[in-house]
């Protein structure tokens, strides 16, 4: 029973792409957004079950396989799923704010010619997304990465009559092949020295493989385990889009503003956080990769949300805070605050959805203009709108009380109490994060709904709140962006996460943290002890003034620092490495190499000369078949003399 | 011999009524009500298909004093054979309409050629093997010459007619010389006798040979292969399609049972043989298809080709290898089936697209059909995730298991050779203008049949975990 | 007293004979299916020795079998003939070489 219930979890969603994707001209535009939110909805009533189920009904751990695909020398490919709390608890997330994806669409979609291969589109994404958070073994994770990847890529390039969209798809398609190269390494690695494609068998050798070494170069040992660590997140600095490999997600908002909120916001990117807490037993036993985690996780958490405060275009102000907070994610990774970084994840979830749906309803009533200086003023054209931004911005600057407080602070607190080398740095790069959170998140809010209205008359004009099908979602995400961080104790403290995650002792600092833990009550004065609190409402404060009592500082500032502020419009000249430094010689490498080694060496005398040689010799040989009946039957009759002479006359004798 | 022994023939005492029954109707039946027996012959094979699986058991069962055999080989064989030849005759349809040979003669032929695969399948004695063998070809010889104003066709007849009388002497003159020697038809008593030697003499090794030719040449081996190309090409398509699939099964039944489970213990006298076999039959299939224009030769020539590979699995001489060479048999009737099934879907009257011409632009006058043609010449070159890839795949591994690195590595690169042809098809489909622009009429019932074969290539090849081990119990 | 060598090697000689006949022959096809049967005759005869030496009657059982079936056999064989005749105008081995390549 419940086997068929995990089955049809992920299957659900599969059917509505398939109708929608295959049979869309049949069932008409309506027929597409009733069956995919259907079978979405299905999917969410069901994980509701397997929620109550593992999580307050504490049955067993299922790991079992659902199909055996082969079996090669022993080793078994399969689809298999593996529910525990964790996993229940990512599909609780998905499903979740698919659903809302999928209701809010309807509205922002609405005039779309491709609305059937939308919602297509994103049903398969829910299905992949499953796929991989429901896998027991390497291989489906594999597949499930690389589905979600490709529903990625062809919703970002929705819009594919749009150059700057194909040409965001293309980045995000390159650059994750990166991390998906480092990915495919690490499980190579994985394959070779444990023998097993399944989570529980190479956990099991986890402790047997940190003692062997790899010898890459002459000279160089490597632990296989830092091997496989780093390796691995490598795929999940791709996905997961932290520095350097982050170039793609801020690109990525080229995408209908639906799939900005569901895939590179709340399910899709934090797949790489979900992969490094399912692989805890891994990661325990390898202090440098856990260190590479928190200076990667720091740099991006800090230097992505500087970023932010020069943007202009709304969505890409929400992208770099969703960069910034995975960083927040990945720092927790490091510091093995296993509980605390898929907590974020969760609470993450709900309110950047929550902000980006916002931001797309913004961008409806303002007829897809995305500019926020043409903005301002919006609080009493869209009440609703306002509020749950207001609710989202508070939610991500951590704001007391808030989802987003109790989790922002738990990851901080954990740092403080790691003993890892990066772990001082990362601490401090997090407390300058939180100031910089509340200061471009404040600075979006106050330029978007307060201030003059900048829009043009037009636009004014027809200045109303969206209708219900946009709103709605709204209301439903602004909810646990509220209150989901009320239950953080038990995820965050307690021995929820027990079976799914693995925490050396040495490493356990969310256990330090939950000692000194006195009820929420507690929790939230402890806070106001700490700079934390302070620092986020500094942020705030130091946004309404700039933005809103003395506009023309921040200009004053832009032209007074114009080196640095030329060098953060630029990313940090990321890009400008990627595209004139790696792209240009590696296109000249590859042009040599076409001209030399392709042209001459392989097309002309390998592929031509052999094809040339193959078809020179076919001619000939069709000639053996003369059309001859005698000369049929002498070619037998040739044949068994010479198979009679070699193997029997030659063995007798 | 007593009544179970009847039990274990059901669904050839079935068939075997059934074709006569449509024999007798024919007598009285008006020559406008044809009709009927087309839908006739497809109830048959459908019954037996229900019959063979409801008299499927684990395990085996020997009848009849040991001549005939039930086990889930033969099963699973007569169960391909049915399926593929209900499609073939389900495409054959509006093509024999159209040419005025849509006669009760071409079903019934048909179905006595299945009776006699299922016999040559279930054989477990000489002489079983040999009434088997000769019901198939004396049907198929007929068939060939069915269409009987066609200059082609007739001299295809007689071609095979000779060559295969040929073969049948043989076969028939190499199991005298195992009788002689080990005393017994049997092919258990044969098995038995070998055991008990130390070595071979002249005689069983000369039989040996003998029954390895008529092998090679119901297979189609080079050099015995040479009236693969001629009958493939001067049949009517239907026909060119139903030989080379069911027959293709049913003497991968007839190979299993006579070399394997009779002369199972000489297999290293035979290896030998069968290698330079399989490696003459890539190297000729592979190359001389490159120089086709015809696409129906150009399938023989891939089928000299697949035979190389599934001689292959026999070179392994193990269980692993024989189930691999079953499960490249069985996929390769699947994926001929759909190919020929194209082939017959594109002729109309007067016209048979058999050049490779004929399929220009095909992806512009039917993208689907397009499609399919595309899955299936993928899966006969073994590009993944069809199913071709797999049964390639397996057969090297059980190659590579014994150490004969050697022949995967040849059997590789030539079916990179063969690659080009396949890709050669598609290109002309994909990038070539359209020449023909006559609209390409299809009924839904070939329509669905034809689609879901193709489709079948590809869904085995994602899937290929139940067949595979389907053929693993069927061979152990 | 004729040995069981004798018969053999009279088998092998109608075996050599007819395929002899097979690829010798360039002019008529009916030839080619008389050599077919002589070859069927070979077979028979090896048959039946070895049945009457071994003791065991199965080997003449089965060339009751043979020449049924060769008669079935040869029935087929002449009826393509005619319709070959009737297409081509001629039996002439030589000639029948429309498909080749």
């Amino acid at each position: 029973m419940v086997e068929k219930i995990y089955l049809a979890i992920p299957l659900l969603p599969l059917f509505g792409a398939i109708a929608a994707g295959l049979f869309g001209r049949y069932i008409g535009r309506s027929g597409a957004h009733w069956i995919t939110i259907l079978s979405v909805l299905g999917s969410f009533v069901l994980s509701t079950i397997v929620i109550k189920h593992i999580i307050f009904d504490h049955a067993s751990v299922y790991n079992e396989a659902i199909y055996i695909w082969m079996i090669s020398d022993g080793i078994r490919f399969e689809i298999g799923f593996l529910i525990d709390e964790l996993t229940a608890l990512m599909i609780g997330i998905v499903t979740f704010v698919s659903l809302m994806v999928h209701i809010y669409t309807i509205g922002y979609m609405r005039d779309d010619p491709g609305y059937q291969r939308f919602f297509s589109y994103i049903a398969l994404f829910t299905f992949s997304m499953l796929m991989l958070v429901m896998s027991n073994n390497f291989l489906q994770l594999f597949f499930g990465w690389e589905a979600v990847g490709l529903a990625s890529y062809l919703l970002i390039g929705f819009w594919h009559q749009r150059e700057t969209a194909i040409l965001a798809n293309l980045k995000a398609f390159l650059i994750n092949r990166v991390g998906d190269f480092g990915f495919l390494l690490g499980i190579a690695v994985i394959f070779a020295y444990a023998n097993s494609l399944d989570y529980a068998e190479v956990f099991a050798k986890a402790e047997n493989l940190s003692l062997q070494t790899i010898n890459i170069f002459a000279g160089s040992e490597w632990n296989v385990i830092t091997m496989i660590c780093i390796l691995l997140f490598i795929g999940a600095m791709g996905k997961s889009a932290q520095f350097p490999l982050h170039v793609w997600l801020p690109d990525s908002m080229e995408g209908p503003t639906p799939i900005s909120a569901l895939i590179h916001a709340a399910t899709m990117v934090t797949a790489g956080i979900f992969m490094v807490a399912r692989m805890s037993p891994l990661y325990e036993l390898s202090e440098t990769a856990l260190n590479f985690i928190l200076m990667i996780g720091s740099i991006t958490a800090l230097f992505m949300g500087l970023l932010g405060l020069i943007q202009y275009d709304i969505k890409r102000v929400v992208a770099y805070s969703t960069l910034s907070q995975l960083g927040y994610m990945t720092v927790a990774l490091g510091a093995s605050a296993y509980g605390a970084a898929i907590f974020h994840l969760m609470t993450h979830a709900f309110f950047k959805a929550l902000l980006f749906l916002a931001a797309g309803s913004v961008i409806i009533a303002m007829h897809h203009e995305q500019d926020m200086r043409k903005m301002g003023g919006l609080k009493k054209y869209m009440p609703i709108t306002h509020w749950t931004s207001l609710i989202g911005c508070l939610a991500l600057i951590g704001f007391p009380l808030f989802s987003g407080f109790f989790s922002k602070d738990s990851i901080i607190g954990a740092v403080q109490y790691s003993d890892l080398s990066a772990a001082n740095t990362a601490y401090m790069a997090l407390l300058a994060g939180v100031f910089v959170t509340a200061l471009y998140s404040f600075r979006m809010y106050f330029m978007v709904f307060h201030t003059r209205d900048r829009m043009d008359e037009h636009t004014r004009e027809y200045l109303t709140e969206t209708s219900w099908v946009v709103t709605m979602p709204l209301v439903l995400l602004a909810i646990p962006s509220i209150f989901s961080g009320f239950i953080f104790e038990p995820i965050v403290f307690g021995e929820f996460f027990s079976r799914s995650i693995h925490v050396a002792d040495s490493h356990n600092v969310l256990n330090e943290l939950g000692s000194t833990f006195e009820g929420i009550q507690g929790f939230v004065m402890h806070a106001f002890s700490g700079p934390v609190t302070y620092l986020a409402f500094a942020g705030v404060g130091v946004a309404y003034w700039i933005y809103v009592i003395k506009p023309q500082f921040a200009v004053d500032m832009q032209h007074r620092f114009n080196l640095i502020y030329k060098f953060m419009d630029n990313k940090y000249y990321i890009d400008h490495l990627y595209i004139n430094v790696f792209s240009v010689a590696g296109r000249a490498i590859g042009k040599v190499l076409w001209k030399l080694g392709d042209n001459v060496v392989i097309d002309g005398f390998i592929v031509n000369g052999s094809a040339r040689a193959m078809g020179w010799l076919s001619n000939v040989l069709r000639h053996l078949q003369t059309g001859y009946l005698y000369h049929y039957a002498f070619a037998m009759i040739a044949g068994m003399i010479a198979l009679i002479s070699m193997f029997v006359i030659a063995v007798n004798i | 011999m007593n009544m179970s022994d009847f039990a274990l023939i059901v669904p050839e005492i079935f068939v075997l009524t059934m074709a006569s029954v449509i024999l007798v109707i024919d007598a009285f039946l008006h020559s406008d009500r044809r009709e009927i027996f087309y839908l006739l012959a497809l109830t048959t094979l459908f019954g037996a298909i229900i019959l063979t699986w409801v008299n499927h058991f684990d395990g085996r069962a020997l009848g009849f004093n040991g001549t005939f055999v039930v086990d889930t080989m033969a099963d699973v064989l007569k169960f391909v054979i049915y399926l593929v030849t209900a499609a073939i005759f389900v495409y054959s349809r509006q093509y024999l309409k159209a040419r005025d040979l849509f006669k009760s003669e071409f079903y019934i032929l048909g179905l006595f050629a299945v009776l006699g695969m299922m016999i040559l399948i279930s054989a477990h004695s000489m002489l079983t093997v040999y009434l088997g063998l000769e019901l198939m070809s004396l049907s198929l010889y007929s068939m060939v010459a069915f269409n009987r104003n066609n200059v082609l066709s007739s001299e295809a007849a007689m071609k095979y007619f000779v060559l295969g009388g040929f073969a049948s002497g043989v076969l028939l003159y190499g199991m005298s010389l195992v009788y002689g020697v080990s005393g017994t038809l049997d092919l258990a008593g044969v098995s038995e006798y070998l055991a008990a030697q130390q070595s071979f003499s002249a005689p069983i090794l000369l039989g040996m040979v003998f029954i390895i030719v008529a092998l090679a040449f119901k297979l189609g081996a080079v050099p015995f292969h040479m009236w693969v190309p001629d009958i493939y090409h001067g049949s009517s398509s239907v026909v060119t399609a139903f030989i080379s699939t069911s027959a293709k099964l049913a003497v991968f039944g007839f190979s299993m049972r006579l070399l394997i489970e009779g002369m199972g213990i000489m297999q290293d006298s035979w290896r030998d043989i069968l290698i330079i076999l399989s490696v003459l039959s890539l190297l000729i299939g592979n190359i001389v298809a490159i120089a086709q224009t015809n696409i129906k030769r150009m399938l023989a020539y891939s089928t000299i080709s697949h035979v190389g590979f599934i001689l292959l699995g026999f070179i392994a001489a193990n269980p692993e290898g024989y189930s691999a060479a079953m499960f490249y048999t069985v996929t390769y009737a699947i994926t001929g089936a759909a190919a020929f099934g194209i082939v017959i879907l594109l002729s109309r009257e007067g016209f048979e697209a058999d050049n490779i011409d004929d399929y220009k632009g095909l992806n512009y006058r039917n993208s689907w059909y397009a499609f399919l043609m595309l899955l299936v010449m993928f899966s006969m070159a073994g590009v993944p995730p069809m199913v071709g890839f797999y049964a390639k795949l397996l057969v090297l591994k059980a190659v590579i298991g014994q150490g004969m690195y050697w022949l995967a590595i040849v059997a590789v690169l030539l079916s990179v050779v063969g690659a080009f042809y396949y890709l050669r098809v598609i290109k002309v489909m994909y990038f070539d203008g359209a020449e023909d622009r006559n609209k390409i009429i299809v009924g839904s019932g070939v329509h669905a049949v034809l689609s879901s074969n193709a489709l079948l290539a590809l869904l085995l090849g994602l899937f290929p975990g139940t067949l595979i081990s389907l053929c693993l119990t069927a061979i152990s | 007293m004729v040995a069981l060598s004798d018969y053999l090697i009279l088998g092998a000689i109608l075996f050599c004979l007819s395929i002899a006949g097979i690829f010798l022959n360039r002019k008529n096809i009916i030839v080619l299916l008389m050599s077919l049967e002589l070859l069927l005759l070979s077979a028979n005869m090896n048959f039946i020795a070895f049945s009457h030496f071994l003791g065991d009657i199965t080997g003449q059982i089965f060339v009751f079998f043979i020449l049924t079936v060769a008669a079935a056999e040869a029935a087929i064989g002449l009826a393509i003939l005619v319709v070959l005749f009737r297409n081509k105008r001629t039996i002439n081995v030589e000639q029948i070489d429309t498909m080749r390549g």
